[in-house]
C-alpha cells in the first residue's frame, strides 16, 4: 500500500538502491536491524511490533503478493530449490539401504539374517532327508515290482498262463494204430519233466501241474480236450538232455515202438510253447500265510 | 505467496524428475535441507517483524546451507560421528521452533 511505485523491471537491472525490500516496512515505524539479525536469523523474540494479528496477516500477504521484485524472484528460486531438495532427500531416504544404519541396528539385522539362514539350512536338511527317504522308497518299490514281475512270469510259465519260448525239442509220436495210450503219454511227460522240461505242450494243449490224460476212441483227452495222433510234443529245456531222455533203453521211444508207433525227436534252438491255460483259483486249498522274515 | 508457489513448484518438479541424489551430496543434503528450512522460517518471522531484507534472506539461506554442509564435512573428516549432525539438527530444530512460535504470536496473537 505504501510501496513506492516502481517500474516492473527495475529490481533486476539496478542492483543496489540500498535496502529495497525493507523500505515498505518503514511504514510500521521500524528501522531495519543490522543485517545479521534480519532475515533468516530473526533475533530471539525482541520487542516486536505490537501489531494485531490482522495486520500481521496483512503484512504476510503483502510480502507474498506477486510482485516482480528481486526479493520475490529470489525467494521463489530458493523455495523451489528447497522443495526439490526435500523431495530428492525423501526419495533418497526411501531408497536407502544399510549404509546409514547405526551399529546396533546392523547387529540386530545381522542376527536376524543369521537366524533366518540357520532356519533355512534346517529346512534344507529336513527336505533333503525326506527326499532321500522318498528316493530309497521308490527304488525299493521298483525293485519289489521287478521281482514280482519276474515271479509272475515264472509262475505264469509254470501254470501255463503265458506263452514261452526257448531251446528244446519237438517230439513227434506217430501212432497209426491208435495204440499209444494215456499212460504212455503221461510217462513221456514225466520223462520230459525229469529231464528238466520247463514248459510242455501236446498238439494244442498246454501241459501244466494239473493236466490229466485219458484214452478216447480216436486218441487222447488232455484235460478234457480231444487230441489226435500224431502227437507233437514240444518241450522247452536243455535240448540234449531232453532228447537223451527220450532215447533211453526201455524209455519212451522203446515203448512207442513196441506198440507199433514211431517217434521223431527234433532238437531246435527256438521252440515255441504258445498254448495257454486259463488259471483257475483253487476251491478248497487256501495258502497258509508264511511268517515274513 | 510467491515463495509458497516456488516451494510447490520445486516439489512438483522433484516428483516429476525423480532425482537421484549424487553420492557425494548424500551426506550433506539432509542437514542442508534442515538448515534451509530454518532460513525460510526465519524469513517469515522477519517479514512479520517488519525487518525482512531479501539480501539478508538469500545470504542467510545460502550460508546456513553451506555451514551445515561444512559441519557434516567436518564430522566425516574428523570422525566425530553422528553426534555432530545430531547437535546441528537439535540447534536448527530449536531455532525453527522458536521462529514458529514468534510467527504464531504474530499471526494468532497467541
Amino acid at each position: 500500500m505504501t510501496e513506492t511505485p516502481r517500474e516492473p523491471d527495475e529490481p533486476v537491472q539496478s542492483p543496489a538502491p540500498a535496502p529495497r525490500g525493507v523500505e515498505p516496512f518503514l511504514f510500521d515505524g521500524l528501522r531495519p536491524r543490522d543485517d545479521d539479525s534480519a532475515g533468516a536469523d530473526g533475533a530471539a523474540s525482541g520487542p516486536g511490533p505490537a501489531d494485531s494479528p490482522q495486520r500481521a496477516w496483512h503484512r504476510l500477504l503483502r510480502a507474498g503478493s506477486p510482485r516482480a521484485t528481486r526479493a520475490n524472484v529470489l525467494a521463489m528460486v530458493l523455495a523451489g530449490a528447497l522443495g526439490f531438495a526435500i523431495i530428492a532427500q525423501v526419495r533418497q531416504t526411501s531408497l536407502e539401504g544399510l549404509e546409514n544404519l547405526r551399529e546396533d541396528e546392523l547387529v540386530r539385522i545381522f542376527a536376524g539374517v543369521d537366524q533366518d539362514g540357520e532356519r533355512l539350512a534346517d529346512e534344507i536338511r529336513g527336505l533333503q532327508t525326506s527326499l532321500e527317504l522318498l528316493k530309497s522308497q521308490s527304488t525299493n518299490e521298483a525293485e519289489a515290482q521287478r521281482a514280482a514281475r519276474e515271479r509272475l512270469e515264472a509262475l505264469g510259465i509254470l501254470a501255463g498262463t503265458v506263452a514261452a519260448a526257448g531251446p528244446g525239442i519237438v517230439l513227434t509220436v506217430s501212432d497209426p494204430d491208435n495204440k499209444v495210450d494215456a499212460p504212455t503219454i503221461l510217462d513221456t511227460v514225466q520223462e520230459l519233466r525229469d529231464a528238466g522240461a520247463e514248459a510242455i505242450q501236446i498238439n494244442g494243449e498246454r501241459v501244466a501241474a494239473d493236466t490229466w490224460f485219458a484214452d478216447t476212441e480216436n486218441g487222447l483227452s488232455v484235460s478234457g480236450s480231444e487230441v489226435r495222433p500224431p502227437y507233437v510234443i514240444k518241450a522247452i529245456g536243455d535240448a540234449n538232455t531232453l532228447a537223451g531222455a527220450m532215447e533211453i533203453p526201455g524209455g519212451v521211444t522203446a515203448t512207442v515202438r513196441r506198440v507199433g508207433g514211431d517217434t521223431d525227436v527234433q532238437i531246435e534252438d527256438e521252440v515255441k510253447v504258445d498254448a495257454l491255460l486259463t488259471p483257475t483259483s483253487p476251491q478248497y486249498a487256501r495258502p497258509v500265510p508264511t511268517p515274513t522274515p | 505467496m510467491i515463495p509458497a508457489i516456488g516451494l510447490s513448484l520445486g516439489i512438483i518438479i522433484g516428483l516429476l524428475l525423480q532425482p537421484a541424489v549424487p553420492v557425494w551430496l548424500q551426506p550433506y543434503l539432509p542437514i542442508a535441507v534442515i538448515a534451509a528450512l530454518d532460513a525460510v522460517f526465519g524469513a517469515v518471522r522477519a517479514i512479520l517483524d517488519g525487518i525482512f531484507d531479501d539480501k539478508v534472506f538469500v545470504i542467510s539461506f545460502l550460508s546456513n546451507v553451506i555451514v551445515a554442509a561444512f559441519i557434516v564435512f567436518l564430522r566425516d573428516t574428523l570422525g566425530v560421528g553422528a553426534q555432530l549432525s545430531t547437535g546441528v539438527v537439535v540447534v536448527l530444530g530449536v531455532r525453527i521452533f522458536s521462529n514458529v512460535a514468534a510467527i504464531r504470536r504474530h499471526l494468532f496473537d497467541a
